[in-house]
């Protein structure tokens, strides 16, 4: 691998986070050099939020730009329609199907658009969807959403499938550890 | 051993591989996890002050008595610390002193978008720069060494990039400081005005020392390659410009106060064309233009928010990427919300009804500004809710006062809002500020505060009893009120604000997510039962769905705090399952 350009996208609180964690250590086990760019603070609080992460033999800037990512995971559909100009041409985006109404929405004040998922495949060649609400509740825990979401894109990443099983364990507090690798395999297997 | 860590993180680990012993801050994003990452050193005494400004003084305390210390605040922080700071300018330091402190371009959690560098030229202090996880490490660590060695304090700036990516770090030993000896001197440390003109004597003298010290340190270094295109840049901007420019020749600027004018002097007479790329003000810019040097900066670039390789090279290579979306959707915006089970909706629910004017604040509570709430009039800075209503009502009267309310949060009534409501005591005002306790410092992530009886370690300890104190500094009126119960709350602002004199009212009901809330779980709407009045949409909690044709619950987002069954008049919200 030259250089990779991932960008996980979903709504505060839906825990992004551990998935660029997971995701930035495992690059980082295999000798790259690695930078990832996170927010916290305000948007945390049920907003648009975004994590970049970049791996290769150098890495500069920290942030993905538009048409430079080479896979996009989108925790939500419209977060996931929100970002799709930030993909490569070519690019694979993997996208979670749950469906958050922003606030715009909630007050009328705005439509959540009709099926984005049936859009963005009629225009792009490389998507993949999940309905990964209803995996993690079969895996026992809605929280797992995440971590099945995480298995998806290990499996598009040409990194060996234990550095992933590796970096969770390390990760993962211990008494939530079995479930979330149940959670990874459902959605590496998916 | 190699480690992927956020600048925050590795500015903590700087610090304790420095040999710090005493931290405090006041948090504010991006700056907060610094501390909290230190707060995990137990080798490092840590605290939460009530604001910057004791932070600064603690570990300037610390510094004077021979440790060495850090304290750590946003950019707006600095402005409520600049007072100590400029005056530690001129007594120095004992153990080394070092002030952290991250500014927001783009302002991602910030009001405003200050730059932080104008503060280490008016005080006369360094200030250091990284660009990367690795830098703030080793930055903060040389700023000890600077910090004892020119008797200064040293300030590192971040920026939320910095601050808030990851990059890999290599992990150092710790060094081995022992606490300086602890000598009384009046002269360095009581500044009358006496003591105070000798002192800045020596400010000036050791500002000339750190002006050679900034042509020969490493911390500013030149990576030479095509000469045609020479870019002096500093922090995150460096790494964009990489980017960007490619192959081209970089002064990398580490110490940006005092700037290294001969090392930029040399570079420049090597170089065809310099750009100066820097985010927010001109202000290495300016000083090279001053020097007479040629430089392209501003003139390209804007002053205004974060900057990017796309836009660099849009500004200055006129490339321009252009990404056509071939769907043709209007995407709704996302901001953020209060959370499913937040106790400020039900304050804003009452302020809403009774339409007052809400001199506000800065906390998650903000957030009543925005629809569906729409209830929040002003946000200037923390504690200007306070001091703000007695304003309005200086200037409009009594019965203004009588439509209005002050609204601040448990921290912010801390950092300052006790001054403001002290004001409206001893001088006759009537207004009524509500306090929303919700038991913790919510908007930057959860921090503990004076009023919740645990420190930053996580350890108990005495807590400030609201209610007491602002009896004590003459509040008569003081009640504490359930947010979420809508009709005692109603009455009780309605009361308050009527009374003709100051008053309080807490509002008592904790953060939903604090650990050990909890609520009875997702709710269910039955349609049988319901109307589609709609009243439950009207508080904006992001887990009620209009469906069009019904009303629905979003199993995932609820957690069950009923304050929408409280609202429902024909009783059709029930738990799930039942
Ligand atoms: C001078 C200054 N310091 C820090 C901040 C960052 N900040 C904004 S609000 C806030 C605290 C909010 O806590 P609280 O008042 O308890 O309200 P809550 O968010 O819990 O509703 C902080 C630390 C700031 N804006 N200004």
């Amino acid at each position: 691998m030259e250089k990779l350009n991932i960008m996980i996208v979903g709504v505060g609180g839906q825990g992004t986070l551990l998935a660029s964690k997971v995701l930035g250590n495992v690059a980082l086990k295999m000798g790259y050099d690695v930078k990832a760019s996170e927010v916290h603070g305000m948007a945390q609080r049920g907003g648009s939020v975004v994590t970049y992460v970049k791996f290769g033999k150098k890495v500069y800037s920290p942030l993905i730009e538009k048409g430079e990512a080479d896979l996009i995971l989108g925790f939500e559909q419209l977060e996931s329609l929100r970002w799709i100009e930030y993909l490569k041409e070519g690019g694979r985006m993997l996208i979670n199907e749950q469906k958050i109404n922003p606030m715009p929405v909630i007050i009328g004040k705005a439509k959540y658009p009709e099926n984005i998922i049936e859009k963005i495949k009629d225009n792009y060649s490389n998507i993949i969807t999940i309905d990964a609400l209803k995996i993690a509740r079969e895996c026992g825990n809605i929280k797992t959403v995440n971590i099945v979401l995480l298995g998806l894109m290990a499996k598009s990443i040409d990194i060996n499938k234990d550095v992933w099983i590796e970096v969770i364990k390390e990760t993962v507090p211990q008494k939530l550890l079995e479930i979330n690798l149940k959670a990874f395999e459902m959605g590496y297997n998916y | 051993m190699r480690k992927l860590m956020l600048g925050n993180e590795a500015v903590a680990r700087g610090a304790y591989e420095a040999g710090v012993t005493v931290a405090a801050a006041y948090p504010g994003t991006p700056s907060t996890e610094i501390t909290e990452y230190i707060a995990k050193y137990d080798e490092i005494y840590s605290e939460w002050s009530p604001n910057e400004k004791v932070s600064m003084e603690v570990a300037i305390g610390a510094s004077i008595a021979g440790a060495r210390a850090i304290c750590s605040m946003k950019h707006v922080g600095l402005n409520v610390a600049a007072d100590p700071l400029f005056t530690v300018s001129y007594t120095g330091v004992n153990g080394g002193l070092v002030i952290m402190v991250a500014d927001d371009p783009g302002m991602h959690s910030s009001q405003n978008e200050q730059d932080s560098r104008f503060y280490a030229r008016s005080s006369k202090v360094p200030m250091l720069e990284p660009s990367d996880s690795q830098e703030c490490k080793d930055f903060v660590k040389e700023a000890f060494e600077i910090s004892e060695k020119f008797d200064c304090p040293v300030i590192v700036r971040l920026t939320t990039r910095i601050a808030h990516s990851q990059s890999v770090v290599e992990l150092g030993e710790k060094v081995d400081f022992t606490l300086k000896e602890y000598k009384k001197n009046f002269e360095k440390y009581v500044m009358m005005p006496a003591m105070a003109r000798k002192r800045h004597v020596e400010v000036e003298r050791r500002m000339a020392e750190l002006r050679d010290f900034s042509n020969n340190t490493s911390l500013n270094r030149i990576e030479w390659g095509s000469k045609d295109v020479g870019i002096i840049t500093s922090g995150i901007a460096y790494q964009y410009a990489r980017e960007a420019f490619g192959d081209a020749s970089y002064l990398k600027i580490g110490m940006v106060h005092p700037i290294p004018e001969k090392l930029i002097a040399d570079f420049a007479k090597e170089i065809k064309t310099l750009y100066v790329i820097e985010e927010l003000e001109p202000f290495i810019e300016n000083q090279i233009k001053k020097m007479g040097i040629k430089v392209i900066g501003k003139e390209l670039l804007p002053v205004i928010g974060e900057f990017s390789s796309q836009l660099i090279k849009e500004k200055i290579l006129n490339v321009k990427t252009e990404i056509k979306v071939p769907i043709n959707e209007i995407v709704p915006v996302r901001p953020p919300v209060m959370c499913p089970g937040c106790p400020h909706r039900g304050l804003y629910h009452v302020l809403k009804k009774l339409k007052l004017v809400v001199s506000g604040d800065i906390g998650c509570y903000t957030l009543g500004a925005l629809p569906p709430a729409e209830s929040m009039d002003t946000c200037i800075c923390m504690g200007a809710s306070v001091s703000g209503a007695h304003g309005m009502e200086k200037a409009r009267g009594k019965d203004f006062a009588k439509k209005t309310v002050a609204v601040i949060g448990d921290s912010t009534f801390m950092h300052s809002g006790i001054t403001g409501l002290i004001d409206i005591v001893y001088n006759k005002g009537v207004s009524t500020t509500i306090i929303l306790d919700n038991s913790i410092t919510g908007m930057t992530g959860h921090q503990h505060n004076p009023t919740t009886g645990y420190t930053i370690k996580g350890e108990p300890t005495r807590k400030v009893d609201m209610v007491k104190l602002a009896h004590a500094v003459g509040v008569e009126r003081v009640r504490v009120e359930d947010p979420f119960d809508i009709k005692a709350f109603e009455k009780a602002v309605k009361e308050e604000i009527e009374a003709e004199e100051p008053s309080v009212i807490i509002a008592l009901r904790p953060c939903a997510l604090l650990k050990g809330v909890s609520y009875e779980g997702a709710q269910v709407i039955r349609k049988d039962r319901c109307k589609m009045c709609k009243l439950c949409l009207s508080i904006g909690c992001p887990a009620i769905v209009d469906k069009g044709d019904c009303i629905e619950i979003n199993e995932a987002l609820c957690i069950g705090c009923k304050l929408c069954s409280r609202l429902c008049n024909f009783n059709a919200i029930e738990k799930a399952g039942v």
